[in-house]
């Protein structure tokens, strides 16, 4: 064999036996066993802790709850929906509790009125649908009922009934200027309450001879504001405003 | 004189039949390798085996009520970050006008609910889509990683290896659907995994967990009795930008053509 073959064949050899040397220590351990990656990784991810239990586990311990709430309208809604991951609680109920979303801000994620939403799907204006009030006063979230016709006006219109509130109008009940016939609270878009639509009607209590408390500030119906009507000055729902 | 070609033919048969040995050698080296990188005992040492199971997601859009309660559960079950811009799924509000103008949000992911629709009489049609990684069957991001940090796994679920991943930002821009993005702190790509490590155990991905109204459905795409297969027989699917041939297993039934 001619020398320079030989040298070269030797060159190689450790060029070759050195890049797979290196590739030997380089390729982490795992790497190639199921494909061009770490087969490591794949245990590691498969490992990482669970935080959400799921919801067949808290049937073990809140058997009354899972049982009524299994079957109603929110049997869909997984616990941890509401009460966040319980994977912690599970292990050590004693120690770890879940969040009690009592006040309003849990509901109208779901609920709030938006169009982008499913039509049918149960939503609620939270500005005017009883504002203030938890959500859980009137609705028990583990059985929530039919939605049903509320008693009061401030269900629907809950800033005026907040305004009214704190005005010197405090003490008039709606229906003593509105007049909701019942039909208003079933179908409150073809069926209207009344409006007053003279001066005469708050002269019943506002004019010079009307037979109502001292206390009442009085105008002369007749020559007190010319052309205009009432409401168009003085807002009836907050009469010292304006 | 005979004896001595005896011998020679005798010994060039014997070369011939050790040169033949060789293949037949080789061969024997490459099935041991083979079984060595698949020891046959490993499914008897875990009882989950990869190779049984294909991982899909089905999305109806027509039940999406926009909550957000998957985003909520993904950060909380995978330490995802806090920060408005990192999800690893997210909930898309689309509103398209008379006009024929699209106008798609994301706040925070749906979290904290969406504000409210500003010229609600323009609408023409609104709906929430939801959106995560599509574990492509040919996923571009596997393609590009330069290290072999992201691979799809044998029950075809698109990973990332966090040890081994650089960092390089190929795979964020690769991917089509901008499922990825790269940890503030660790410096390496993230991305949805199906919650691998709690399907590998035998629960729902922890969005599928908590969606309310029933949107997701997780399944098994080689089982025949998953839900997500009844999903594919009952409804009419379509996945996302499809002509990317990338081939996502995460289903949408009732998809508008405007979602991309």
């Amino acid at each position: 064999m001619p020398k320079q073959l030989t040298r070269l064949i030797i060159v190689f050899t450790v060029l070759a036996g050195g890049m797979l040397f290196a590739r030997h220590r380089l390729l982490p351990k795992t790497f190639g066993e199921r494909g061009h990656y770490r087969a490591a990784a794949v245990t590691y991810i498969q490992n990482l802790p669970v935080k959400y239990a799921g919801r067949e586990i808290c049937a073990g311990c809140h058997t009354e709850i899972v049982a009524s709430h299994s079957a109603n309208r929110h049997q869909s809604v997984s616990c941890e929906v509401c009460h966040g991951p319980a994977a912690a609680h599970t292990e050590s109920p004693g120690e770890v509790k879940l969040a009690k979303p009592n006040k309003r801000a849990g509901c109208p994620l779901c609920h709030r009125y938006d169009p982008s939403r499913p039509t049918g799907f149960p939503q609620i204006d939270p500005q005017t649908h009883n504002p203030m009030k938890p959500c859980i006063t009137c609705h028990n979230p583990h059985r929530p009922e039919t939605p049903h016709v509320p008693n009061e006006c401030s269900a629907c219109h809950g800033e005026i009934a907040r305004t009214k509130a704190v005005s010197r109008h405090a003490g008039l009940d709606c229906n003593q200027c509105h007049n909701a016939p019942v039909q208003h609270k079933v179908t409150p878009r073809t069926v209207h309450p009344e409006k007053p639509r003279t001066r005469l009607f708050c002269a019943k209590c506002h004019g010079k001879d009307a037979n109502s408390s001292k206390e009442i500030p009085r105008i002369d119906v007749d020559t007190h504001g010319g052309r205009y009507l009432c409401w168009q000055c003085h807002y009836p729902h907050m009469p010292e405003g304006t | 004189m005979e004896g001595g070609k005896d011998l020679k033919q005798a010994r060039t048969e014997s070369r011939r039949d050790f040169l033949k040995s060789w293949p037949i050698a080789g061969l024997a080296m490459l099935v041991g390798m083979k079984f060595k990188a698949v020891p046959l005992w490993a499914s008897t040492d875990a009882p989950y085996n990869a190779r049984e199971h294909k991982y899909g997601m089905g999305i109806d859009v027509a039940k999406c009520i926009g909550c957000g309660r998957c985003a909520e559960a993904c950060k909380n079950e995978n330490d995802v970050p806090r920060e408005p811009f990192y999800f690893r799924t997210w909930v898309e509000r689309y509103v398209i006008n008379s006009a024929g103008e699209t106008t798609v949000d994301s706040p925070n992911g749906g979290i904290d609910g969406f504000p409210p629709t500003t010229n609600e009489k323009g609408i023409l049609r609104t709906f929430f889509v939801p959106k995560l990684c599509n574990h492509c069957e040919d996923a571009p991001c596997v393609q590009v990683c330069p290290v072999g940090a992201t691979f799809t796994t044998e029950d075809g679920v698109v990973l990332v290896d966090k040890d081994y991943c650089v960092g390089c930002r190929y795979c964020v821009q690769a991917c089509p659907y901008g499922a990825r993005f790269v940890h503030p702190k660790t410096k390496t790509a993230e991305k949805c995994t199906f919650c691998y490590h709690r399907i590998t155990k035998g629960l729902q991905p922890a969005c599928v967990e908590v969606c309310p109204t029933g949107a997701r459905v997780f399944g098994d795409l080689k089982q025949r009795s998953s839900p997500l297969a009844r999903f594919q027989r009952f409804r009419k699917l379509h996945t996302l930008k499809p002509h990317l041939n990338t081939k996502p297993k995460v289903f949408y039934a009732d998809l508008d053509e405007e979602v991309r």
